[in-house]
């Protein structure tokens, strides 16, 4: 069973395509892996249909690096 | 062999995977249709390319759709490239995000202008362009959505925009009949794409609807299968129209009591 770490890297490797090295828990969105406005919308869909959890407007918006979306999906699954 | 082999379209509004005019130009595909591509801006590019050449097209173009002088541009290139057109795609809607939620009377002269113009007018600009690519006659099918006859709040303005889509869809195949060219729209029931995600509430809406339909939700595949039929020969005369993809929702009154929690 992978960590929802693992599965959130593997998630963000083949959405916008990045070395799997790059994705780290302090790795921003924007400025680390490039993401654009749109990435990042794409991502949330992804991240919630993988998870099956919701992640809110106000929420994504305080979403900047990997770890944020980890620790939030983790605190979800409890 | 397809029901589409040796049509040409051109598809306005694809922006990833899960965007409804892909849903529609991976049916019409899967029937031989020869598909252009057109996308609104930069970010969008990579976003589109891949898709595009998955299905062979050959045709991927930059347009803002509320520059006529860009949409003069994009239909020369499509005249230079496929010589004329059997068909056309509408899937393009705009309205700012402030716009999309909260109270409609404090929709803004501006978002109510953009939404407009992008949401509607647009369909206006291409289908006077494309009609001359089509002298044996075509299809045109754009996407609107119930918020266009009912409430649905937070659609807000995209309502209103929907709304005078819908008419336009009419206007329009009235008037480009005598060219044989027919004019609809397909309204579906919610799918999640970038687009709803941009709508308040969409989540909430999205399992009310599913949970009120006799169907269920839709899903892209439902519209394009209803794209397949309103842009192709099966539906000769059909014009005007505004065709229910929606797992039956309109036809409901009131939802099933006992689904209801409480």
């Amino acid at each position: 069973m992978s960590t929802t770490f693992e599965q959130v890297r593997d998630i963000i490797v083949d959405q916008l395509d990045v070395d799997p090295d790059e994705v780290t828990e302090n790795a921003k969105f924007k400025e680390d892996l490039d993401a654009d406005s749109l990435d990042l919308v794409e991502l949330i869909m992804s991240f919630e249909e993988e998870f099956g959890g919701e992640i809110s407007d106000e929420q994504a918006q305080e979403i900047e690096t990997v770890g944020d979306v980890v620790r939030h999906l983790e605190a979800q699954a409890v | 062999m397809g029901t589409f082999d040796g049509k040409r379209g051109l598809v306005f509004g694809v922006a990833n995977k899960n965007s409804i005019a892909w849903g529609i130009a991976q049916a019409l595909a899967d029937e031989g249709a020869e598909l252009g591509f057109s996308y609104a801006g930069d970010f969008l590019q990579k976003r589109v390319t891949p898709l595009a050449e998955s299905v062979g097209s050959s045709f991927i173009e930059e347009c803002d759709v509320t520059n006529d002088a860009a949409i003069d541009e994009l239909f020369a290139k499509v005249g230079d490239h496929y010589g004329g057109l059997d068909f056309l795609v509408h899937s393009i809607a705009f309205a700012p995000r402030e716009d999309l939620g909260g109270r409609f009377v404090d929709t803004s002269r501006e978002g109510f202008r953009v939404a407009l113009d992008v949401s509607c007018y647009s369909l206006v600009a291409l289908a006077k362009r494309a009609v001359p690519l089509m002298p044996q006659g075509g299809s045109m099918l754009a996407m609107t959505y119930y918020g266009a006859e009912k409430v649905t709040p937070n659609y807000n303005v995209m309502g209103v925009a929907k709304a005078a889509l819908e008419a336009t869809i009419r206007y329009l195949a009235w008037d480009l009949g005598k060219e044989q060219v027919r004019v609809n729209a397909i309204s579906a029931g919610p799918i999640k794409t970038l687009a709803s995600a941009g709508v308040s509430g969409f989540r909430k809406s999205l399992g009310y609807v599913g949970s009120v339909a006799p169907m269920g939700n839709v899903t892209q595949a439902d519209v394009g299968n209803a794209a397949r039929f309103l842009l192709g020969d099966w539906a000769q005369k059909v014009t005007g129209e505004v065709v229910y993809v929606d797992g039956g929702y309109n036809i409901m009154g009131a939802p099933d009591m006992d689904s209801l929690e409480g």
